[in-house]
Protein backbone atom coordinates (compact mmCIF):
# COMPACT_ATOMS: atom_id res chain seq x y z
CA UNK A 1 0.00 0.00 0.00
CA UNK A 2 1.30 3.74 -0.77
CA UNK A 3 0.71 4.93 2.90
CA UNK A 4 3.59 2.55 3.29
CA UNK A 5 6.20 3.55 1.37
CA UNK A 6 8.78 5.97 2.37
CA UNK A 7 7.94 9.54 2.05
CA UNK A 8 9.77 12.97 1.51
CA UNK A 9 9.96 14.10 4.88
CA UNK A 10 11.09 10.63 6.29
CA UNK A 11 14.07 10.02 5.68
CA UNK A 12 15.49 13.52 7.30
CA UNK A 13 13.39 12.19 10.34
CA UNK A 14 15.74 8.91 10.26
CA UNK A 15 18.49 11.31 9.79
CA UNK A 16 17.52 13.79 13.14
CA UNK A 17 17.07 10.63 14.90
CA UNK A 18 20.66 8.91 14.05
CA UNK A 19 22.21 12.11 15.00
CA UNK A 20 20.61 12.35 18.38
CA UNK A 21 21.79 8.88 18.89
CA UNK A 22 25.17 9.99 18.07
CA UNK A 23 25.35 13.03 20.25
CA UNK A 24 24.24 11.07 23.18
CA UNK A 25 26.27 8.27 22.85
CA UNK A 26 29.35 10.66 22.71
CA UNK A 27 28.22 12.23 25.52
CA UNK A 28 27.79 8.99 27.04
CA UNK A 29 31.82 8.25 26.17
CA UNK A 30 32.75 11.61 27.07
CA UNK A 31 31.35 11.47 30.26
CA UNK A 32 33.31 8.08 31.64
CA UNK A 33 36.53 9.15 30.00
CA UNK A 34 37.64 11.22 33.02
CA UNK A 35 37.33 7.98 35.56
CA UNK A 36 39.37 6.38 32.94
CA UNK A 37 42.00 8.87 32.69
CA UNK A 38 41.85 9.58 35.92
CA UNK A 39 42.90 5.86 36.64
CA UNK A 40 44.97 5.80 34.70
CA UNK A 41 46.87 8.86 35.29
CA UNK A 42 47.10 7.83 39.32
CA UNK A 43 48.43 4.45 38.38
CA UNK A 44 51.23 6.17 36.21
CA UNK A 45 52.50 8.22 38.99
CA UNK A 46 51.35 6.27 41.54
CA UNK A 47 52.25 2.98 41.00
CA UNK A 48 56.68 3.47 41.53
CA UNK A 49 55.67 4.18 44.76
CA UNK A 50 53.72 1.38 46.00
CA UNK A 51 56.17 -1.45 47.52
CA UNK A 52 56.07 -3.15 50.82
CA UNK A 53 57.47 -0.93 52.82
CA UNK A 54 54.59 1.86 51.60
CA UNK A 55 51.96 -0.45 53.47
CA UNK A 56 54.40 -1.22 56.46
CA UNK A 57 56.14 1.72 57.22
CA UNK A 58 55.34 5.19 58.65
CA UNK A 59 56.37 8.07 56.73
CA UNK A 60 59.73 9.65 57.16
CA UNK A 61 60.29 12.92 58.32
CA UNK A 62 60.60 15.41 54.98
CA UNK A 63 63.08 15.32 52.46
CA UNK A 64 63.98 11.60 53.22
CA UNK A 65 63.73 8.92 51.31
CA UNK A 66 61.49 5.56 51.91
CA UNK A 67 58.57 5.64 54.49
CA UNK A 68 55.51 4.55 53.99
CA UNK A 69 51.58 5.28 55.34
CA UNK A 70 50.91 1.83 56.88
CA UNK A 71 49.69 4.26 59.84
CA UNK A 72 47.10 6.38 57.15
CA UNK A 73 45.83 3.14 56.45
CA UNK A 74 45.50 1.68 59.70
CA UNK A 75 43.94 5.23 61.01
CA UNK A 76 41.57 5.13 57.55
CA UNK A 77 40.42 1.23 58.91
CA UNK A 78 39.55 2.50 62.24
CA UNK A 79 37.82 5.32 61.34
CA UNK A 80 35.37 3.63 58.90
CA UNK A 81 35.40 0.81 61.34
CA UNK A 82 33.81 3.86 64.43
CA UNK A 83 31.48 5.27 61.59
CA UNK A 84 30.15 1.77 60.25
CA UNK A 85 29.55 0.74 63.93
CA UNK A 86 27.33 3.29 64.55
CA UNK A 87 26.43 4.25 61.21
CA UNK A 88 25.05 1.13 59.67
CA UNK A 89 22.63 0.45 62.13
CA UNK A 90 21.45 3.90 62.98
CA UNK A 91 20.85 4.54 59.11
CA UNK A 92 19.13 0.85 58.62
CA UNK A 93 17.52 2.01 61.65
CA UNK A 94 16.07 5.20 60.20
CA UNK A 95 15.35 3.41 56.46
CA UNK A 96 13.02 0.60 57.84
CA UNK A 97 11.23 2.91 59.96
CA UNK A 98 10.56 5.42 56.61
CA UNK A 99 9.28 2.30 55.10
CA UNK A 100 8.06 0.22 57.54
CA UNK A 101 6.06 2.95 60.24
CA UNK A 102 5.73 6.19 58.96
CA UNK A 103 3.11 7.26 56.62
CA UNK A 104 1.78 10.90 55.65
CA UNK A 105 3.16 13.95 56.81
CA UNK A 106 5.87 12.66 59.42
CA UNK A 107 7.29 10.37 56.50
CA UNK A 108 7.45 13.45 54.32
CA UNK A 109 8.99 15.69 56.58
CA UNK A 110 11.68 12.90 58.20
CA UNK A 111 12.36 11.59 54.14
CA UNK A 112 12.75 15.71 53.59
CA UNK A 113 15.03 15.85 56.55
CA UNK A 114 17.04 13.24 55.76
CA UNK A 115 18.09 14.12 52.19
CA UNK A 116 18.89 17.37 53.33
CA UNK A 117 21.49 15.91 55.73
CA UNK A 118 22.67 13.68 52.65
CA UNK A 119 23.76 17.18 50.95
CA UNK A 120 24.85 18.96 53.79
CA UNK A 121 28.61 19.42 52.54
CA UNK A 122 30.78 17.45 54.40
CA UNK A 123 33.22 20.24 55.28
CA UNK A 124 30.00 21.76 57.13
CA UNK A 125 29.86 18.37 58.78
CA UNK A 126 33.07 18.30 59.85
CA UNK A 127 33.01 21.86 61.50
CA UNK A 128 29.91 20.99 63.38
CA UNK A 129 32.07 17.98 64.95
CA UNK A 130 35.02 20.50 65.34
CA UNK A 131 32.67 22.75 67.36
CA UNK A 132 30.59 19.55 69.42
CA UNK A 133 33.53 17.25 70.14
CA UNK A 134 37.07 18.67 69.35
CA UNK A 135 36.71 22.06 70.90
CA UNK A 136 36.05 20.20 74.52
CA UNK A 137 38.08 16.85 73.99
CA UNK A 138 40.72 17.82 71.09
CA UNK A 139 41.28 15.92 67.65
CA UNK A 140 40.33 12.03 67.85
CA UNK A 141 39.40 8.91 65.94
CA UNK A 142 36.35 9.35 67.93
CA UNK A 143 35.28 12.74 66.06
CA UNK A 144 36.84 11.52 62.93
CA UNK A 145 34.51 8.62 63.04
CA UNK A 146 31.56 10.91 63.94
CA UNK A 147 31.89 12.64 61.27
CA UNK A 148 31.78 9.89 59.21
CA UNK A 149 28.86 8.35 60.41
CA UNK A 150 27.12 11.57 60.28
CA UNK A 151 27.72 11.49 56.18
CA UNK A 152 27.00 7.43 56.38
CA UNK A 153 23.37 7.69 57.90
CA UNK A 154 21.62 9.66 55.49
CA UNK A 155 22.61 7.25 52.42
CA UNK A 156 22.53 3.91 54.27
CA UNK A 157 18.61 5.27 55.29
CA UNK A 158 17.42 5.97 51.50
CA UNK A 159 19.00 3.11 50.16
CA UNK A 160 17.70 0.61 53.08
CA UNK A 161 14.26 2.12 52.53
CA UNK A 162 14.36 1.95 48.78
CA UNK A 163 15.10 -1.68 49.04
CA UNK A 164 12.17 -2.35 51.57
CA UNK A 165 10.05 -0.49 49.18
CA UNK A 166 10.67 -3.39 46.71
CA UNK A 167 8.78 -5.31 48.53
CA UNK A 168 4.94 -5.53 48.07
CA UNK A 169 2.52 -5.12 50.80
CA UNK A 170 0.75 -8.75 50.63
CA UNK A 171 4.34 -10.20 51.54
CA UNK A 172 3.93 -8.43 55.27
CA UNK A 173 0.62 -9.54 55.37
CA UNK A 174 1.41 -13.39 54.67
CA UNK A 175 4.10 -12.57 57.58
CA UNK A 176 1.08 -11.84 60.15
CA UNK A 177 -0.87 -13.69 58.99
CA UNK A 178 1.25 -16.78 60.52
CA UNK A 179 0.89 -14.84 63.38
CA UNK A 180 3.96 -12.86 63.34
CA UNK A 181 4.10 -9.69 65.17
CA UNK A 182 4.36 -7.05 62.66
CA UNK A 183 7.81 -5.70 64.03
CA UNK A 184 9.22 -9.24 63.87
CA UNK A 185 7.70 -9.27 60.67
CA UNK A 186 9.90 -6.27 59.43
CA UNK A 187 12.63 -7.68 61.19
CA UNK A 188 13.13 -11.18 60.91
CA UNK A 189 11.42 -11.64 57.41
CA UNK A 190 11.55 -8.36 55.34
CA UNK A 191 14.80 -7.32 56.37
CA UNK A 192 16.89 -10.51 56.39
CA UNK A 193 14.68 -11.53 52.54
CA UNK A 194 16.40 -8.02 51.31
CA UNK A 195 20.02 -8.64 53.00
CA UNK A 196 21.63 -8.41 49.57
CA UNK A 197 19.86 -4.92 48.76
CA UNK A 198 20.56 -3.46 51.92
CA UNK A 199 24.48 -4.95 52.01
CA UNK A 200 25.01 -3.25 48.45
CA UNK A 201 23.54 0.25 50.00
CA UNK A 202 25.94 -0.07 52.96
CA UNK A 203 29.17 -1.05 50.70
CA UNK A 204 28.76 1.50 48.56
CA UNK A 205 27.97 3.99 51.93
CA UNK A 206 31.39 2.59 53.00
CA UNK A 207 33.24 3.66 49.56
CA UNK A 208 32.09 7.21 49.77
CA UNK A 209 33.11 8.09 53.58
CA UNK A 210 36.58 5.87 52.44
CA UNK A 211 37.58 8.74 50.27
CA UNK A 212 36.27 11.71 52.94
CA UNK A 213 38.73 14.20 53.72
CA UNK A 214 37.01 17.78 54.45
CA UNK A 215 35.39 16.51 57.48
CA UNK A 216 38.91 14.72 58.76
CA UNK A 217 40.60 17.91 58.23
CA UNK A 218 39.13 19.30 62.53
CA UNK A 219 38.62 16.04 63.81
CA UNK A 220 40.91 13.32 63.70
CA UNK A 221 42.98 15.46 61.79
CA UNK A 222 46.42 13.85 61.08
CA UNK A 223 48.97 11.90 62.78
CA UNK A 224 52.16 11.11 61.69
CA UNK A 225 53.09 8.60 63.35
CA UNK A 226 50.49 5.29 64.66
CA UNK A 227 47.95 6.87 66.74
CA UNK A 228 48.50 5.54 70.55
CA UNK A 229 44.63 5.53 71.09
CA UNK A 230 41.35 6.25 69.79
CA UNK A 231 41.43 9.26 71.74
CA UNK A 232 44.57 11.01 69.60
CA UNK A 233 44.56 12.70 66.40
CA UNK A 234 45.04 9.91 63.60
CA UNK A 235 46.18 9.78 59.97
CA UNK A 236 43.97 8.81 57.51
CA UNK A 237 44.84 8.12 53.73
CA UNK A 238 42.93 11.35 52.24
CA UNK A 239 44.50 13.10 54.68
CA UNK A 240 47.63 12.19 54.26
CA UNK A 241 47.15 12.74 50.72
CA UNK A 242 46.52 16.08 51.16
CA UNK A 243 49.44 16.64 53.29
CA UNK A 244 51.98 15.17 51.06
CA UNK A 245 50.55 16.87 48.12
CA UNK A 246 51.16 19.73 49.20
CA UNK A 247 54.65 19.44 50.95
CA UNK A 248 56.78 19.99 47.96
CA UNK A 249 59.10 17.15 48.64
CA UNK A 250 59.10 15.06 45.78
CA UNK A 251 59.15 11.29 47.41
CA UNK A 252 56.22 12.54 49.32
CA UNK A 253 54.09 13.88 46.23
CA UNK A 254 55.07 10.42 44.88
CA UNK A 255 53.51 8.71 47.77
CA UNK A 256 50.76 10.81 47.52
CA UNK A 257 49.68 9.56 44.27
CA UNK A 258 50.42 6.08 45.39
CA UNK A 259 48.06 6.77 48.46
CA UNK A 260 45.55 8.19 45.60
CA UNK A 261 46.04 4.68 43.83
CA UNK A 262 45.36 2.61 46.80
CA UNK A 263 42.22 4.66 47.31
CA UNK A 264 40.64 5.09 44.03
CA UNK A 265 41.33 0.52 44.05
CA UNK A 266 39.83 0.34 47.25
CA UNK A 267 36.60 2.18 45.94
CA UNK A 268 36.80 0.16 42.80
CA UNK A 269 37.15 -3.06 44.67
CA UNK A 270 34.03 -2.41 46.87
CA UNK A 271 31.80 -1.40 43.23
CA UNK A 272 33.35 -3.97 41.77
CA UNK A 273 32.00 -6.67 44.89
CA UNK A 274 28.62 -5.25 45.22
CA UNK A 275 27.88 -5.64 41.50
CA UNK A 276 29.08 -8.95 41.46
CA UNK A 277 26.50 -9.93 44.65
CA UNK A 278 23.59 -8.02 42.56
CA UNK A 279 24.51 -9.59 39.96
CA UNK A 280 24.42 -13.31 41.97
CA UNK A 281 20.92 -12.65 44.21
CA UNK A 282 19.62 -11.15 41.07
CA UNK A 283 18.84 -7.27 39.73
CA UNK A 284 16.38 -6.42 42.26
CA UNK A 285 18.51 -6.92 45.54
CA UNK A 286 16.19 -9.14 47.30
CA UNK A 287 15.54 -12.00 44.65
CA UNK A 288 18.54 -14.39 45.98
CA UNK B 1 -32.03 -40.54 80.17
CA UNK B 2 -34.42 -38.04 79.74
CA UNK B 3 -35.04 -36.82 75.91
CA UNK B 4 -34.08 -33.46 76.44
CA UNK B 5 -31.24 -34.25 78.21
CA UNK B 6 -30.02 -36.06 75.57
CA UNK B 7 -30.87 -32.86 73.00
CA UNK B 8 -28.87 -30.86 75.47
CA UNK B 9 -25.58 -33.41 74.96
CA UNK B 10 -26.49 -33.67 71.13
CA UNK B 11 -25.71 -30.00 71.27
CA UNK B 12 -22.61 -30.11 73.15
CA UNK B 13 -21.06 -32.43 71.13
CA UNK B 14 -22.28 -30.28 68.19
CA UNK B 15 -20.60 -27.37 69.08
CA UNK B 16 -17.85 -29.26 70.14
CA UNK B 17 -17.01 -29.96 65.72
CA UNK B 18 -18.39 -26.33 65.24
CA UNK B 19 -15.03 -24.83 64.78
CA UNK B 20 -16.27 -21.77 63.73
CA UNK B 21 -19.19 -19.98 63.98
CA UNK B 22 -20.20 -16.18 62.41
CA UNK B 23 -22.45 -14.18 64.30
CA UNK B 24 -24.00 -10.70 62.58
CA UNK B 25 -20.57 -9.82 61.00
CA UNK B 26 -20.03 -6.42 59.59
CA UNK B 27 -17.01 -4.90 58.46
CA UNK B 28 -15.88 -1.81 57.02
CA UNK B 29 -13.27 0.42 55.18
CA UNK B 30 -13.51 3.58 56.17
CA UNK B 31 -17.30 4.40 55.44
CA UNK B 32 -17.64 1.65 53.12
CA UNK B 33 -19.91 -0.78 54.43
CA UNK B 34 -18.07 -4.13 52.69
CA UNK B 35 -19.66 -7.08 54.56
CA UNK B 36 -23.32 -6.53 55.84
CA UNK B 37 -24.33 -8.79 58.57
CA UNK B 38 -23.16 -12.22 57.76
CA UNK B 39 -23.92 -14.98 59.89
CA UNK B 40 -22.59 -18.89 59.02
CA UNK B 41 -20.90 -22.13 61.18
CA UNK B 42 -18.76 -24.28 59.85
CA UNK B 43 -18.25 -27.38 61.35
CA UNK B 44 -14.67 -29.11 61.93
CA UNK B 45 -12.57 -30.89 58.81
CA UNK B 46 -15.52 -29.71 56.22
CA UNK B 47 -14.15 -27.23 53.21
CA UNK B 48 -16.58 -24.53 52.80
CA UNK B 49 -16.59 -22.73 48.96
CA UNK B 50 -17.30 -19.11 49.34
CA UNK B 51 -18.55 -17.60 46.16
CA UNK B 52 -20.00 -14.55 44.22
CA UNK B 53 -19.23 -11.91 41.74
CA UNK B 54 -15.95 -9.65 42.41
CA UNK B 55 -16.36 -6.95 45.20
CA UNK B 56 -18.91 -8.92 46.77
CA UNK B 57 -16.64 -8.90 49.87
CA UNK B 58 -15.47 -12.56 49.78
CA UNK B 59 -11.64 -11.34 50.37
CA UNK B 60 -13.00 -8.84 53.08
CA UNK B 61 -15.71 -11.66 55.14
CA UNK B 62 -12.52 -14.49 55.34
CA UNK B 63 -9.95 -11.40 56.67
CA UNK B 64 -11.82 -10.74 58.97
CA UNK B 65 -11.36 -14.23 60.44
CA UNK B 66 -7.63 -14.25 61.10
CA UNK B 67 -8.35 -10.30 61.89
CA UNK B 68 -6.13 -9.32 59.17
CA UNK B 69 -8.98 -6.99 57.92
CA UNK B 70 -8.05 -4.47 60.42
CA UNK B 71 -4.47 -3.83 59.50
CA UNK B 72 -5.83 -1.81 56.84
CA UNK B 73 -5.86 1.71 57.84
CA UNK B 74 -9.68 2.75 58.08
CA UNK B 75 -11.00 -0.55 58.75
CA UNK B 76 -13.39 -1.94 61.30
CA UNK B 77 -15.27 -4.70 61.96
CA UNK B 78 -18.37 -5.29 64.00
CA UNK B 79 -19.70 -8.66 65.38
CA UNK B 80 -19.21 -12.34 66.80
CA UNK B 81 -16.45 -14.74 65.39
CA UNK B 82 -15.86 -17.48 67.42
CA UNK B 83 -13.32 -20.44 66.83
CA UNK B 84 -12.98 -23.38 68.72
CA UNK B 85 -15.71 -21.52 70.84
CA UNK B 86 -13.52 -19.11 71.40
CA UNK B 87 -15.09 -15.04 70.57
CA UNK B 88 -11.75 -13.75 68.42
CA UNK B 89 -12.85 -9.93 69.08
CA UNK B 90 -13.30 -10.97 72.85
CA UNK B 91 -11.70 -8.22 75.16
CA UNK B 92 -8.16 -9.49 75.44
CA UNK B 93 -8.27 -11.42 72.20
CA UNK B 94 -4.74 -11.26 70.79
CA UNK B 95 -4.81 -11.16 67.01
CA UNK B 96 -1.30 -12.67 67.01
CA UNK B 97 -2.08 -15.69 68.66
CA UNK B 98 -5.51 -15.90 66.87
CA UNK B 99 -3.79 -16.19 63.71
CA UNK B 100 -1.64 -19.01 64.43
CA UNK B 101 -4.93 -20.69 64.64
CA UNK B 102 -6.21 -19.52 61.30
CA UNK B 103 -3.43 -19.98 58.33
CA UNK B 104 -4.14 -18.07 55.18
CA UNK B 105 -3.35 -18.50 51.67
CA UNK B 106 -2.98 -15.57 49.42
CA UNK B 107 -4.29 -14.74 45.56
CA UNK B 108 -1.16 -14.45 44.13
CA UNK B 109 1.60 -16.94 45.70
CA UNK B 110 4.00 -14.91 48.03
CA UNK B 111 6.80 -16.71 49.65
CA UNK B 112 8.96 -14.29 51.66
CA UNK B 113 11.60 -13.06 49.10
CA UNK B 114 15.52 -14.09 50.21
CA UNK B 115 14.32 -16.95 51.79
CA UNK B 116 14.84 -20.47 51.06
CA UNK B 117 12.49 -22.85 50.40
CA UNK B 118 13.40 -24.38 53.50
CA UNK B 119 13.33 -21.18 55.29
CA UNK B 120 9.83 -20.24 54.26
CA UNK B 121 8.00 -23.06 55.85
CA UNK B 122 10.20 -22.93 59.31
CA UNK B 123 10.22 -19.22 59.34
CA UNK B 124 6.57 -19.32 61.13
CA UNK B 125 7.67 -22.24 64.03
CA UNK B 126 11.01 -20.63 64.18
CA UNK B 127 9.27 -17.30 64.79
CA UNK B 128 7.16 -19.17 66.84
CA UNK B 129 10.04 -19.94 69.50
CA UNK B 130 10.87 -23.71 68.25
CA UNK B 131 14.68 -23.46 67.56
CA UNK B 132 15.68 -27.38 67.54
CA UNK B 133 16.69 -28.50 64.55
CA UNK B 134 15.13 -31.60 64.53
CA UNK B 135 12.41 -30.50 65.04
CA UNK B 136 12.43 -27.81 62.54
CA UNK B 137 13.20 -30.62 59.98
CA UNK B 138 10.49 -32.97 61.05
CA UNK B 139 8.00 -30.41 60.79
CA UNK B 140 9.37 -28.55 57.34
CA UNK B 141 8.97 -32.05 56.13
CA UNK B 142 5.56 -32.76 57.30
CA UNK B 143 4.30 -29.54 56.03
CA UNK B 144 6.22 -29.72 52.18
CA UNK B 145 4.65 -33.77 52.40
CA UNK B 146 1.19 -32.47 53.49
CA UNK B 147 1.36 -29.79 50.57
CA UNK B 148 2.41 -32.36 48.20
CA UNK B 149 5.36 -30.43 47.34
CA UNK B 150 8.27 -32.60 48.81
CA UNK B 151 9.42 -35.38 46.16
CA UNK B 152 9.86 -31.93 43.69
CA UNK B 153 12.10 -29.57 46.40
CA UNK B 154 13.76 -32.12 48.55
CA UNK B 155 17.05 -31.98 46.80
CA UNK B 156 16.85 -28.25 46.38
CA UNK B 157 15.64 -27.03 50.02
CA UNK B 158 18.61 -24.16 50.30
CA UNK B 159 17.26 -22.80 46.85
CA UNK B 160 14.99 -19.70 47.13
CA UNK B 161 11.29 -19.99 47.66
CA UNK B 162 11.15 -17.43 44.72
CA UNK B 163 13.14 -19.76 42.16
CA UNK B 164 9.95 -21.90 41.96
CA UNK B 165 7.00 -22.04 39.52
CA UNK B 166 3.86 -19.90 40.09
CA UNK B 167 2.21 -23.35 41.10
CA UNK B 168 4.76 -24.64 43.47
CA UNK B 169 5.24 -21.70 44.96
CA UNK B 170 1.31 -21.77 46.19
CA UNK B 171 1.73 -25.12 47.68
CA UNK B 172 5.32 -23.27 49.26
CA UNK B 173 2.68 -20.99 50.67
CA UNK B 174 0.31 -24.01 51.75
CA UNK B 175 3.29 -25.75 53.47
CA UNK B 176 4.17 -22.47 55.34
CA UNK B 177 0.85 -22.12 56.40
CA UNK B 178 0.21 -25.66 57.10
CA UNK B 179 3.95 -25.68 59.20
CA UNK B 180 2.43 -24.22 61.85
CA UNK B 181 -0.66 -26.61 62.15
CA UNK B 182 -3.63 -24.31 62.34
CA UNK B 183 -6.92 -25.96 63.00
CA UNK B 184 -8.18 -23.83 60.22
CA UNK B 185 -7.55 -22.32 57.08
CA UNK B 186 -8.03 -19.62 54.77
CA UNK B 187 -7.55 -19.49 51.09
CA UNK B 188 -8.57 -16.34 48.71
CA UNK B 189 -8.42 -18.20 45.22
CA UNK B 190 -5.01 -19.72 45.57
CA UNK B 191 -5.72 -21.02 42.27
CA UNK B 192 -6.76 -18.17 40.26
CA UNK B 193 -3.25 -17.52 38.97
CA UNK B 194 -2.16 -20.22 38.17
CA UNK B 195 -2.58 -23.17 35.40
CA UNK B 196 -5.26 -25.66 35.15
CA UNK B 197 -2.44 -29.21 35.93
CA UNK B 198 -1.12 -26.86 39.37
CA UNK B 199 -4.61 -26.38 39.90
CA UNK B 200 -5.52 -29.54 40.06
CA UNK B 201 -2.92 -30.07 41.97
CA UNK B 202 -3.85 -28.53 44.45
CA UNK B 203 -7.41 -29.43 44.56
CA UNK B 204 -6.41 -32.78 44.92
CA UNK B 205 -4.58 -31.87 47.68
CA UNK B 206 -7.26 -29.98 49.19
CA UNK B 207 -8.98 -33.87 49.77
CA UNK B 208 -6.30 -34.71 51.91
CA UNK B 209 -5.97 -31.52 53.99
CA UNK B 210 -9.66 -31.78 55.33
CA UNK B 211 -8.97 -34.64 57.22
CA UNK B 212 -6.79 -32.67 59.28
CA UNK B 213 -7.68 -28.87 58.54
CA UNK B 214 -11.01 -27.15 58.33
CA UNK B 215 -10.75 -25.17 54.96
CA UNK B 216 -12.49 -21.82 53.63
CA UNK B 217 -11.79 -21.40 50.08
CA UNK B 218 -12.83 -18.41 47.95
CA UNK B 219 -13.38 -19.21 44.34
CA UNK B 220 -14.41 -17.57 41.22
CA UNK B 221 -14.85 -21.28 39.49
CA UNK B 222 -18.39 -23.01 39.57
CA UNK B 223 -16.73 -26.27 38.99
CA UNK B 224 -13.97 -25.78 41.45
CA UNK B 225 -16.39 -24.72 44.10
CA UNK B 226 -18.44 -28.10 43.43
CA UNK B 227 -15.41 -30.20 43.21
CA UNK B 228 -13.67 -29.35 46.74
CA UNK B 229 -16.40 -27.81 49.18
CA UNK B 230 -18.57 -30.30 51.24
CA UNK B 231 -20.39 -26.36 51.85
CA UNK B 232 -21.29 -23.15 50.02
CA UNK B 233 -21.73 -20.03 50.82
CA UNK B 234 -23.15 -17.18 47.93
CA UNK B 235 -22.21 -13.72 48.44
CA UNK B 236 -23.58 -10.54 46.66
CA UNK B 237 -23.08 -7.36 47.69
CA UNK B 238 -21.69 -7.80 51.12
CA UNK B 239 -24.11 -10.63 52.29
CA UNK B 240 -24.58 -13.63 52.46
CA UNK B 241 -27.65 -14.44 50.47
CA UNK B 242 -27.35 -18.46 50.84
CA UNK B 243 -25.23 -21.05 52.85
CA UNK B 244 -26.06 -24.84 52.22
CA UNK B 245 -24.53 -28.00 51.39
CA UNK B 246 -22.99 -27.88 47.89
CA UNK B 247 -24.55 -30.47 46.30
CA UNK B 248 -27.92 -28.61 47.19
CA UNK B 249 -26.49 -25.31 46.19
CA UNK B 250 -25.53 -26.43 42.60
CA UNK B 251 -28.80 -28.43 42.34
CA UNK B 252 -31.71 -26.54 43.80
CA UNK B 253 -30.42 -23.34 45.26
CA UNK B 254 -33.29 -22.20 47.54
CA UNK B 255 -32.50 -18.64 46.38
CA UNK B 256 -33.72 -17.08 42.84
CA UNK B 257 -30.51 -15.10 42.97
CA UNK B 258 -27.99 -18.01 43.96
CA UNK B 259 -29.77 -19.67 41.02
CA UNK B 260 -28.77 -16.94 38.55
CA UNK B 261 -25.44 -16.43 39.61
CA UNK B 262 -24.78 -20.05 39.34
CA UNK B 263 -26.01 -20.63 35.84
CA UNK B 264 -24.22 -17.85 34.79
CA UNK B 265 -26.91 -15.02 34.23
CA UNK B 266 -24.72 -12.53 36.18
CA UNK B 267 -21.52 -12.41 37.29
N1 LIG C 1 -8.39 -1.56 50.95
C1 LIG C 1 -9.64 -1.22 50.58
N2 LIG C 1 -10.09 0.03 50.76
C2 LIG C 1 -11.35 0.39 50.40
N3 LIG C 1 -12.24 -0.45 49.84
C3 LIG C 1 -11.85 -1.72 49.62
C4 LIG C 1 -10.53 -2.18 49.99
N4 LIG C 1 -10.43 -3.48 49.67
C5 LIG C 1 -11.63 -3.82 49.13
N5 LIG C 1 -12.48 -2.78 49.10
C6 LIG C 1 -13.86 -2.78 48.61
O1 LIG C 1 -14.61 -3.68 49.39
C7 LIG C 1 -15.48 -4.43 48.58
C8 LIG C 1 -15.26 -5.90 48.83
O2 LIG C 1 -13.99 -6.25 48.37
P1 LIG C 1 -13.43 -7.73 48.45
O3 LIG C 1 -13.72 -8.26 49.79
O4 LIG C 1 -12.02 -7.70 48.02
O5 LIG C 1 -14.33 -8.48 47.37
P2 LIG C 1 -14.14 -9.91 46.71
O6 LIG C 1 -13.04 -10.61 47.40
O7 LIG C 1 -15.47 -10.57 46.89
O8 LIG C 1 -13.86 -9.70 45.26
C9 LIG C 1 -15.21 -4.02 47.14
O9 LIG C 1 -16.23 -3.14 46.74
C10 LIG C 1 -13.90 -3.31 47.19
O10 LIG C 1 -13.87 -2.26 46.26
MG1 LIG D 1 -11.17 -11.19 46.59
Amino acid sequence: MAVFRPAVGDRRRKFKSHLMMLVLMAAAVLGSLPFLFITWYVLQKGLGAVNWDFFTQIPKGPGETGGGVANAIIGSGVLIFLASLSGIPWGMGVGIYLSEYSTGRTARILRFAVDLLASVPSIVVGIFVYGLIVVPFGFSAYAGGIALMIIMIPVVARSTEEILRLIPAHIREAGLALGVPRWKVILRIIVPGSRAGILTGVMLAIARVAGETAPLLFTSFGNQFHARGLNQATASLPVQIYTFAKSGFEDWEQQAWAGALVLVLFVLFINLTTRLLMHQRGAKGHAG
Amino acid sequence: MPADNFEREKAIVNLQHEILNVDNLHAWFGDFHAVKGVSLAVQQGQVVALIGPSGCGKSTFIRCINRLHEEVPGARVQGRVTIGGQDIYGRGADPVRIRRYVGMVFQKPNPFPGLSIFENVAVGLKLGGISKRTVLDEQVERALRQAALWEEVKDKLRQPGTSLSGGQQQRLCIARALAVEPPVILMDEPTSALDPISTAKIEDLLHELKKSVTILIVTHNMQQASRVSDKTAFFLLGELIEYGETSQIFTNPARPKTEEYITGRFG
